[in-house]
Order: structure tokens, then sequence, then C-alpha cells
């Protein structure tokens, strides 16, 4: 399982890295949604995955006593997650105010603001 | 109550962000409540940093969860004197919006926004938990992002979609660093972490890390290959928040630099090396774009970039000396940066044009404030009485104990390249005569703006370039305060002491 998310993560990382390098705006956004995708999950692997071992200590016992699964990860990429979506939804509209104003989603294009003045 | 002092900053930039909402029409009630909380937030931080010289580094655990469980504000020397620079350059860019800032742009929520960019700005100086850290950062990019594109003009919108990618490209790079360091050691508290990341055995995988903070905050902070964003949006937004952006917003990305390369990992051969061949290739560079640029605010932007180069330099040589340099420039910069972008926002009302080419006569038409402009110019420069050349003094003759003849080499050449730019800039702008410039219609020129207008605008230059004479000219305090800043750094267990043991007490 491991294994399989670790290659998983590593396609969505390259993936997305790919897809920021496009020239399309829109593969941009798609690009950004994939590698914060890659990370959320990164942040999942890496805090070991357990099967059927909630952290709950039973009701009888005072400590843990078996191997349980790390909850502090989860909780942080349910914060990554919420951020991940408001800075995706703004570039949504970021992509579509800029397509309407500059008149095109060619980024090779949109180089004004770099040009030599 | 005094316990909690070092979350009253960032309580108090909340509520007036919120305050500031339910004001969403009102304008002028928005700048007054705006100046005046950021008066009251100045004096709060003025405290705090008095509170802490005194009484060492203080924390607040949230929610009462000790250490390493919970999360953890602390404030030391260096985190009390960057929410003190936040206060002074947040008063004065908050004055500076209110004389500048067009009216259709206030209605768009620009005052609420800018307080919670200055939350979250306190937030990533106070907070003692790396992923609270990036919890910061976030606030930070997403409220840039608005006020970058507030207006929606073309350069606005084709600057912002740069900027936006890069950065947030950082912020993936960064929580994947955060990850790796999470799954090395389960722990988040930066305190925690000094210790636990000194007993990793995989030293190749705590570099690695090492490396990806490094891009991560490297982005953010403008360092040479990473920095294209930054002359690409900069000079785009109105000049009160590029005065914000260029004074604190890159410095936040050296200050996550410095604390993470003095905290959590010890900087080893090869990470020196990187950042000091960073750092002179950021000198070289940002020297080099600012010589060739016309527009006003690009020079000033490929400045930011060159004198970031002085920071990561201190930091590349580790030593207290090149530390205390490199914080006492941190200090000098922020406070002349947010001055310079305020000067080309009043030089832009004044003549309606940011090309140097065309400027001119400034010097003639306007000789008081010209003068008054000197102040931050120079002071960049580092003229010897005014502050930028204290902290120079400190990473030359840290260069030379480390035997890093080609960092002295190119901290000269940028100090030179620096000198040169602003008398060029000084000789286009302030002294040639200039073309004749059409008078444009609808334009807010400085002439036709109100008096409380033209004060609100001028008096925090007046400010700032107090602030710089200050720095000057008491060079001696400014060091003091930064040798025990660097002597804090480099001797963290105060710090680790205080964060980890602050329930015993």
């Amino acid at each position: 399982m491991e294994v399989l998310l670790a290659f998983m993560i590593g396609t969505l990382y390259a993936s997305g890295i790919y897809m920021i390098l496009r020239r399309s705006l829109v593969k941009l956004i798609i690009g950004i949604i994939l590698i914060g995708n890659g990370a959320n999950l990164l942040i999942f692997l890496l805090g070991r995955i357990a099967k059927g071992s909630p952290p709950i200590i039973p009701g009888d016992s005072k400590v843990f006593i078996e191997a349980y699964s790390d909850p502090l990860p989860q909780a942080l990429i349910l914060t990554a997650i919420v951020i991940s979506f408001g800075l995706q939804s703004f570039a949504i509209i970021l992509v579509k105010r800029a397509h309407k104003v500059v008149k095109t989603d060619d980024l090779d294009e949109m180089n004004a603001t770099d040009e030599f003045s | 109550m005094i316990e909690q002092l070092l979350i009253y900053p960032l309580l108090l930039q909340m509520a007036l962000a919120i305050i500031l909402m339910f004001a969403w029409n009102n304008t002028s009630t928005q700048k007054f409540i705006s100046i005046s909380g950021s008066t009251l937030n100045l004096a709060l931080a003025v405290y705090l940093l008095m509170y802490v010289w005194q009484n060492g580094t203080q924390t607040v655990q949230a929610g009462n969860w000790e250490a390493p469980f919970g999360i953890t504000f602390v404030a030391d020397t260096f985190s009390a004197t960057l929410v003190l620079l936040t206060a002074i350059a947040g008063l004065a860019v908050s004055s500076f919006s209110s004389g500048s800032v067009i009216p259709p742009r206030l209605k768009f929520g620009y005052f609420p926004i800018f307080h919670f960019l200055l939350l979250g700005l306190n937030g990533a100086f106070l907070t003692g938990d790396i992923f609270n850290l990036y919890v910061w950062f976030e606030i930070i990019i997403i409220t840039s992002f608005v006020l970058l594109t507030i207006g929606g003009e073309k350069a606005q919108l084709e600057g912002a979609v740069k900027y936006f990618t890069l950065n947030i490209l950082a912020s993936v790079i960064f929580l994947t660093a955060i990850a790796v360091l999470y799954g090395l050691t389960g722990s988040l508290n930066m305190a925690d972490l000094a210790a636990q990341v000194a007993a990793v055995e995989n030293r190749t995988l705590v570099q690695v890390n090492a490396l990806l903070f490094l891009v991560g905050f490297g982005i953010k902070a403008a360092v040479f290959p990473l920095y294209f964003w930054l002359p690409a949006s900069y000079h785009t937004p109105p000049s009160a928040v590029s005065s914000i952006f260029g004074g604190l917003l890159t410095k936040v990305g050296v200050y996550a630099l410095i604390r993470v390369f003095t905290l959590i990992f010890e900087l080893d051969n090869l990470l020196e090396n990187v950042l000091l061949v960073i750092a002179v290739l950021t000198l070289f560079s940002g020297a080099i774009g600012a010589i060739v640029q016309n527009n006003i605010r690009k020079i000033f932007s490929y400045l930011v970039i060159c004198h970031i180069g002085y920071m990561i330099a201190g930091l590349g040589m580790m030593t207290e000396v090149a530390i205390a340099g490199a914080v006492f420039y941190l200090i000098h910069d922020i406070i002349v940066k947010t001055n310079l972008f305020m000067v080309s926002g009043v030089i832009y009302k004044l003549k309606a044009n940011h090309n140097i080419k065309k400027l001119g006569d400034i010097y003639a038409d306007f000789p008081k404030m010209s003068l008054l402009f000197v102040i931050p110019l120079f002071s960049l420069v580092g003229i010897p009485p005014l502050s930028g050349f204290w902290p120079k003094l400190s990473l030359i003759g840290a260069g030379w104990d480390t035997e890093n003849y080609v960092v002295i080499g190119s901290i000269l050449f940028a100090s030179f390249v620096t000198l040169f730019v602003i008398v060029k800039l000084w000789g286009e702008v302030f002294w040639k005569n200039g073309e004749k410039l059409p008078e444009l219609r609808n334009f807010p020129y400085f002439k036709t703006l109100t008096s409380v207008q033209k004060v609100q605008m001028v008096a925090p230059i007046v400010f700032l370039g107090l602030v710089s004479l200050y720095i000057g000219f008491a060079a001696e305090n400014i060091q003091q305060l930064a040798s025990r800043i660097a002597f804090e750094l480099l001797d963290n267990q105060e710090y680790i002491d205080a964060v980890l043991n602050s329930a015993k007490k």
C-alpha cells in the first residue's frame, strides 16, 4: 500500500509540474491542483498508514497498549485541503479575469509586465 | 494578562480587520480606524519589545496544551523586533494608503485585507510551530494576491498570474518539506524539532529536507534563480501596496530562512556553500537588473532582490558578527524599502509617469520634497552616517574573518552598483530638465489632492525617514539589539528552554 501510494504521489507531483510548465492558463490551474493533492497525500503517507487501529485508549486501560495510527497528519491535511481549496478557487477567478482582460490564454503572450520599457 | 502580551498584536490586527469590514463602503471611517488602530499597534509592539528585552523570551501555549503537542507562540528578541518593524511599516503604509489609493479600490475592502496581511506577518514572526508558520504564510499570500489584483488592470492581472503561480509552488514545496520533516521526527514544534532533527540517523534525508526548506523560503525571499515573480509583479499595484510588499513580504522569507537554519537545521559545509553562492549570485543579478531598468518601481524591485543577497550572505557565513550584520541589514532594509516605494508613489502622483527617461525637474519644481527624498535614497546606498553603512561593515568584517573574499567582493560590487543606480536616478528624475509631459485628464495629480491627503502621503515618508536617521545615527543601539539577536539565534538554548520548560516555571 505504501509503495503504491508513493508511486501515486510521485506521479501527481510530476504531472502537476508538467502541467504548470505548459503554456495554457487552464492547464496551469490543473497543474496547481494536482501538485497540491500530491502534497496532501504525502503528509498522509508520512504519518504512517495503519489499518484498523484508531488512536483511542481502550476503556479498561489508561495508556495505549498497541500501535495506533497518528491522528495529527489528518488534521494537517484537513487544514491544507481547506487552504488549497481557497487558493484554487481564487486561481480560477484570477485566470478567468486575466483571460477576459488580456484576451489570450497563452502564457507566452502574457509578457507585458516583463517587457523592457 | 501580561503573560499573553505577545498575542495581543495578533488579536488587535484581527479585530481591526473585522471591525473594518463593518464599515465596508464608508472609506473615511475605514481610514480613521486603520490609522488609529495601527498607532495603537505600534505602541503595543514597542511595549512588547521592551518587555522581551528586559524579561527574556516569552511564550504562550495555545489552549494550554503543553509545548511539543500544542501550538506555541514565541517572542524572542528577533520576533519582537520584527513585530515592531511590521508595526512601523504598517502605520506608515496605512497612512499612505489613506492619502494615495483611489476610492474605488478602497471600496473593495482594501483596508480589511491590508490588516489581515499584517495579521499574517505578525503571526509568521511570532509562531513557534512549523505547520502554523505554513498557515500564516498562506494568510500572507492570499491577502497579497487580493491586494495585488484589486482594481483589475491588465498589468496587475498579468503580474498576478506569475506572482500567484510561483508563490503557490513555494507553498507546496514548503508543505512537502514539512511532511518529510514530520515523517522523520514526528514533531512540529520548532524548539522540539531542534533536538529531534539532530538525533535523526538518516543525515542525507535531513539534508534533502533542509534544501526543500531552502527552495520554499527562497522563492518567497526572492533569491537568485527563484526571483522572477518579483520584478514581474511589484510594479503593477498601487504604490501603497508595492511599499508594504517591498518592505515586508520578501523579508518574511528571509526571517523564515534565518529561523529554520539557526534553530532546526545545523548548517553543514554544503549548505553554507549553497547559501553563499546564492547570496553572491543574488547580489550580482539584482544589481545588474537594476542598472538596465527605466521604470522607477522596477529599479526598486531589482534593488529589493539585490539587497536580499546581503542577508543571505550573513546567514551563510554563520558567525555571530555575520548574523548580527544580516539582522541589522534586515532592520534597515524593511524601513528603507517601504519608504522608497512610497517615494516612487509620490513621484508618480507629481508627474503621472514612472519612466526615468521622461521624468525630470522634480528638484526644480519641488525642492523641499526632493530634500526629503534624499534620506531614503541615500540611506539605501549607505553613505556613512546613514543606516545602510553599518550592517555592511559587520558583513565585510565577518567575510574577512571567515576568509570569504568573493563574498566581500560581491558585497562591495553591489554597494557600488546601488550607489550608481541611485545617483543615476537622482540625476535623471530630480536634476535633469525633463520633457514636457502631457497633462492627463482625470488623473489625481498631487496638487489636486486635499491638504489632508497630502499630509497623509508625506507624513509617513517623514516618519520612516526619521526612523532611518535614528538607525543611522544611533547605530550603537541597533547594533546592540542585533548582537543580542545574533547571540540568541546561535545559542538557541534559551529559546528551547523557554518553549519546552515554560509549564514548569
